[in-house]
């Protein structure tokens, strides 16, 4: 079992962080008078910081961690989850789609989904949005209670209580701005805390082209050729030529265009802090600024699996061997704390650790944010009491709060008694998810879609996730929580596979359906749809803008440098 | 919002680099042999310091 040892300095470290967290929630308090400062920091925040938090919402330690227990894996070949299944679609966002999200006012993105379509589409999303937020906070709680009691001895219970205790009091405090303060706060300590990691481990690798040699050799006993761990596009040929067991068309179709524009385009989760932006030209600059640091996010999270995996049973300073689960497999899910442990001495160590404390509370604190203004907005002030105080909302804004809270420590207990739940529940969000940017896709580009079109492709969309689900099996995996449960017709040599397929399909269906069912049922007025779909809204003005703070030009030299990755790690 | 954010953030990164700047002075010399015989918290200490009085420079500077 991997345990770690902190010194007096390293609880220094993580003290003085916890300060500054709460510090930062008591100097915002006097700003929170409204409840639009509260639950949209009141379109105050200006690009770089909505852009860093955009970029941290998503970085929850999870993320962190199982990106590096990838990059362990399936090599740099994970980078895709960046190169190809984040910046293109940061950018579409971007310059195509922030303009309504923006423009329109929404205040979140069930709220434009009304606007735009109909109570019942916004209803559908809204309710499964707020259980998902919800649940995932509980879940990224329960990671983070399991790792401290594992890796630290800590009390699990305490270590839950007295985070989601933390998250609670800043925001209350400091609402959304609290939230997007110390997502970027926890940027800058991934950068500082992960970037000496990389360079330890590369050094001790003995540089980049000893280091691909050594994955070189741990390819070929794996029964792949010598380039499947280091390159990013040339195993790809075929799904028996690379861990991942996927080939290009459903890297590019179910990552590449489904799952990442379906998350980065729709999840209230980064769209909000977009819609946090001081401006219009903030907001459509908050992705772009955002994929950036995007792009050169393997290099901190992924190489480091990289290297674990590649001197994994080699003789370093204090040799290097990865924990192993029970049944006798590499534990890939502790690739980061064994870097830590093995590079970091007592002072670093807690710099490494609060890093990753933080990236834990910031996406419980993303979660929450999310919910809190689903809830009140979406669900409370549209079905429970609609014409309430502004003072009302910000109030029940801040139960809200409390009670998200309390449902994510609930949630957390009852993933330690039934892991299965929780499996089955992130299951059942994927179905949910898959579709979605279809219908966003339809709703902005194309006036005749019909808010009853929208509606029953959501359905069907869902319903043909579950059912592809349900009739496929990923190789070598029981029937059940895996696929199958509708009698197994067909087998994707991976579990990746699988579910890129099932949103491809998820998609394809909602497509499909919208469409059709737009056909044949009433549209709205144009008049109406002014400001929310492509063709009847004017353009945003930018002629005021220097070129490098215009969304084309930004969006240009980012795709163009994404592709210089992909072509050098090729 | 009037909190200007490189304020904070200045600030927490000038204090972790002091004490890992501390660690790497007066610190046991031994516990480097993890971290390949680099004395990574002075060097890295040192790298925060300074870019944490730069961010609170810069904040000061503004207002």
């Amino acid at each position: 079992m991997l345990r770690i040892q902190l010194a007096a300095v390293d609880y220094a470290i993580l003290g003085i962080y916890l300060v500054f967290v709460l510090g930062i929630g008591i100097a915002l308090k006097r700003f929170m008078k409204t409840s639009s400062d509260f639950f949209l920091s009141g379109r105050s925040i200006p690009a770089w910081i909505t852009g860093l938090a955009f970029l941290s919402a998503n970085l929850g330690a999870q993320e962190v961690m199982g990106m590096a227990a990838s990059g362990a894996k399936y090599g740099i070949a994970t980078s895709h989850f960046y190169w190809v299944g984040a910046i293109p679609a940061m950018v579409f966002v971007g310059v195509f789609m922030m303009p309504f999200y923006y423009g329109s006012r929404a205040r979140s993105v069930p709220e434009y989904l009304k606007l735009r379509f109909d109570e019942k589409t916004r209803g559908f999303n809204a309710i499964s949005f707020a259980v998902m937020t919800v649940f995932s906070s509980g879940i990224s709680l329960y990671a983070m209670g399991s790792l401290l009691s594992t890796l630290l001895g800590w009390d699990f219970r305490a270590s839950i209580q007295l985070s989601a205790l933390i998250v609670l009091c800043y925001i209350l405090l400091g609402g959304l701005t609290s939230a997007i303060y110390n997502e970027v706060l926890q940027f800058f300590l991934i950068v500082a805390g992960f970037l000496p990691l990389v360079f330890l481990g590369l050094k001790d690798a003995g540089g980049w082209g000893k280091l691909t040699a050594r994955l070189g050799q741990v390819a070929t006993t794996q029964g792949y050729g010598p380039e499947a761990l280091s390159s990013s596009w040339r195993p790809l040929v075929a799904t028996s030529a690379n861990p991942m067991g996927i080939e290009w068309f459903g890297m590019l179709m179910g990552l590449g265009f489904v799952l990442s524009f379906g998350y980065w385009c729709t999840d209230f989760l980064v769209v909000q802090r977009a819609m946090a932006a001081n401006s219009m030209a903030a907001a459509r600059r908050t992705p772009l600024i955002a994929a950036f640091p995007k792009m050169m996010f393997p290099m901190l999270v992924i190489l480091p699996g990289m290297i674990a995996i590649a001197l994994n049973g080699t003789q370093g300073a204090n040799g290097f061997n990865f924990p192993l689960k029970e049944d006798g497999s590499l534990n890939f899910d502790m690739t980061i704390p064994l870097m830590l442990g093995h590079y970091f001495p007592p002072g670093m160590l807690g710099l490494g650790l609060t890093a990753l404390l933080a990236s834990f509370m910031s996406g419980m604190a993303g979660n929450v944010t999310a919910f809190n203004t689903v809830w009140t907005y979406d669900i409370y002030q549209s079905y429970i009491k609609r014409d309430a105080s502004d003072g009302h909302y910000l109030w029940m804004g801040r139960m809200a709060t409390v009670f998200g809270i309390g449902l994510s420590v609930a949630a957390a207990y009852l993933a330690m008694h039934f892991n299965n739940i929780m499996d089955f529940l992130q299951l059942v969000f994927a179905f949910v998810n898959a579709p979605l940017f279809a219908t966003f896709l339809l709703g902005m580009f194309w006036k005749r879609a019909t808010g009853h079109g929208a509606f029953l492709g959501l359905l069907m969309g869902t319903l043909a996730a579950a059912a592809h689900h349900g009739l496929t099996i990923p190789k070598g995996a029981a029937i059940g929580i895996k696929g199958g449960w509708l009698g197994a017709v067909s087998t994707y040599p991976s579990e990746m596979a699988q579910n890129f397929w099932t949103a491809i399909w998820a998609w394809s269906a909602c497509f499909v359906v919208t469409i059709v069912i737009s056909m044949i049922t009433a549209p709205r007025a144009e008049a109406e749809l002014k400001g929310l779909v492509y063709s009847l809204t004017e353009r945003p003005p930018e002629e005021n803008l220097a070129w490098y703070k215009r969304p084309g030009p930004l969006g240009c030299i980012i795709l163009g440098l994404t592709a210089l990755l992909n072509v050098i790690f090729w | 919002m009037g909190l200007d954010l490189r304020l904070p953030i200045g600030s927490l990164l000038a204090i972790i680099g002091v004490i890992l700047l501390g660690q790497g002075i007066f610190g046991d010399a031994a516990i480097y042999q993890r971290s390949l015989g680099i004395n990574i918290n002075l060097i890295w200490g040192g790298v925060l310091a300074v870019t944490g009085a730069g961010l609170v420079f810069a904040a000061r500077r503004r207002t």
